[in-house]
């Protein structure tokens, strides 16, 4: 794969899904895809850091929201990009309602575990790029 | 929606707003993270509020104007600023901007470099950090108080 391929979580402090989208984005980036696939700050966009707008214009972007706000898909299309996918962590909840996250840092197993099934998800999503490009 | 924000409905003016730049590429975007929870569930619960910081960017009208209607303390976790500068430019002008990293320059700790996982001093420093927010607030509401 030529093209960059970002991955931003939303990274929200009030519930636990911003976090739970911020460790799969970490274990996707670590574990999963290393080397295939990279983070930026979400703040950084906000600011129109310049090095960050440029990665995005070149490369493929996956957001990952916590709600239905899509903080992350929103603050990437408002620099003009227009993100190659838009996850959120709800679609994943929803298939594992059994799985509650103990605190809004602090997941907990079930938490991790939800990330860890977030983490998978996002990982067919880069396959799904990859063929394409 | 699982409600993501906490932004009291009730507009008493005796809560203090903090909001963490959340970085994501740095271990200090962590720790603004874990002090900011620290501070708003253990230090000071009750006398504070916090918000998704993009959410000035992708929410409605009142969670925009989070900064005009609570005295706000930014923490970033780097000389970057990306909380203060875009709490400045899109809610309103902080009253505290506390960057992780000078901070933690002052007192000779040096991070982890994982921002997934906390290291001991990297959660030495979230420690650190919340007093530092911890008395900003209580600055911000002896102000109030005073007034
Ligand atoms: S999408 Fe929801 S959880 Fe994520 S930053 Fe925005 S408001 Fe917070
Ligand atoms: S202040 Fe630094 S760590 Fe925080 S979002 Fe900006 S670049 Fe990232």
């Amino acid at each position: 794969m030529d093209k960059e391929l970002i991955v931003i979580p939303c990274s929200g402090i009030g519930k636990p899904y911003g976090e739970i989208s911020r460790q799969a984005v970490y274990e996707l980036l670590e574990d999963i895809r290393p080397e295939q696939v990279e983070t930026v700050c979400l703040g950084r966009l906000m600011i129109r850091d310049p090095e960050v707008l440029e990665k995005l214009q070149n490369g493929f972007v996956i957001t990952v929201d916590g709600c239905a706000k899509d903080c992350a898909l929103k603050n990437v299309e408002a620099t003009g990009k227009k993100v190659d996918k838009a996850v959120r962590t709800l679609e994943v909840f929803k298939e594992h309602r059994d799985l509650k996250p103990e605190g809004v840092l602090n997941l907990g197993e079930a938490g991790y575990t939800l990330a860890h099934y977030l983490a998978e998800k996002l990982s067919g999503e880069v396959e799904c790029l990859a063929k394409e490009e | 929606m699982p409600g993501a924000t906490e932004i009291s409905r009730d507009l008493k003016p005796f809560k203090i707003g903090i909001v963490p730049c959340n970085g994501e590429e740095i271990c200090a975007g962590s720790v603004t993270r874990f002090a900011c929870r620290k501070v708003l569930d253990e230090l000071r619960k009750g006398k504070t509020v916090t918000i998704c910081l993009p959410l000035f960017i992708a929410g409605d009208k009142g969670e925009q104007q989070f900064a005009s209607r609570f005295p706000t303390i930014t923490v970033d976790g780097c000389d970057k600023r990306c909380s203060a500068i875009s709490t400045e430019r899109l809610s309103g002008k902080p009253s505290y901007s506390i960057v992780v990293t000078d901070l933690l320059k002052d007192k000779g700790l040096t991070l982890s470099e994982s921002p997934r996982v906390l290291s001991e001093t990297d959660k030495q420093a979230v420690d650190i950090i919340a007093e530092e927010i911890a008395k900003k607030v209580d600055e911000l509401l002896g102000e109030a108080g005073d007034a």
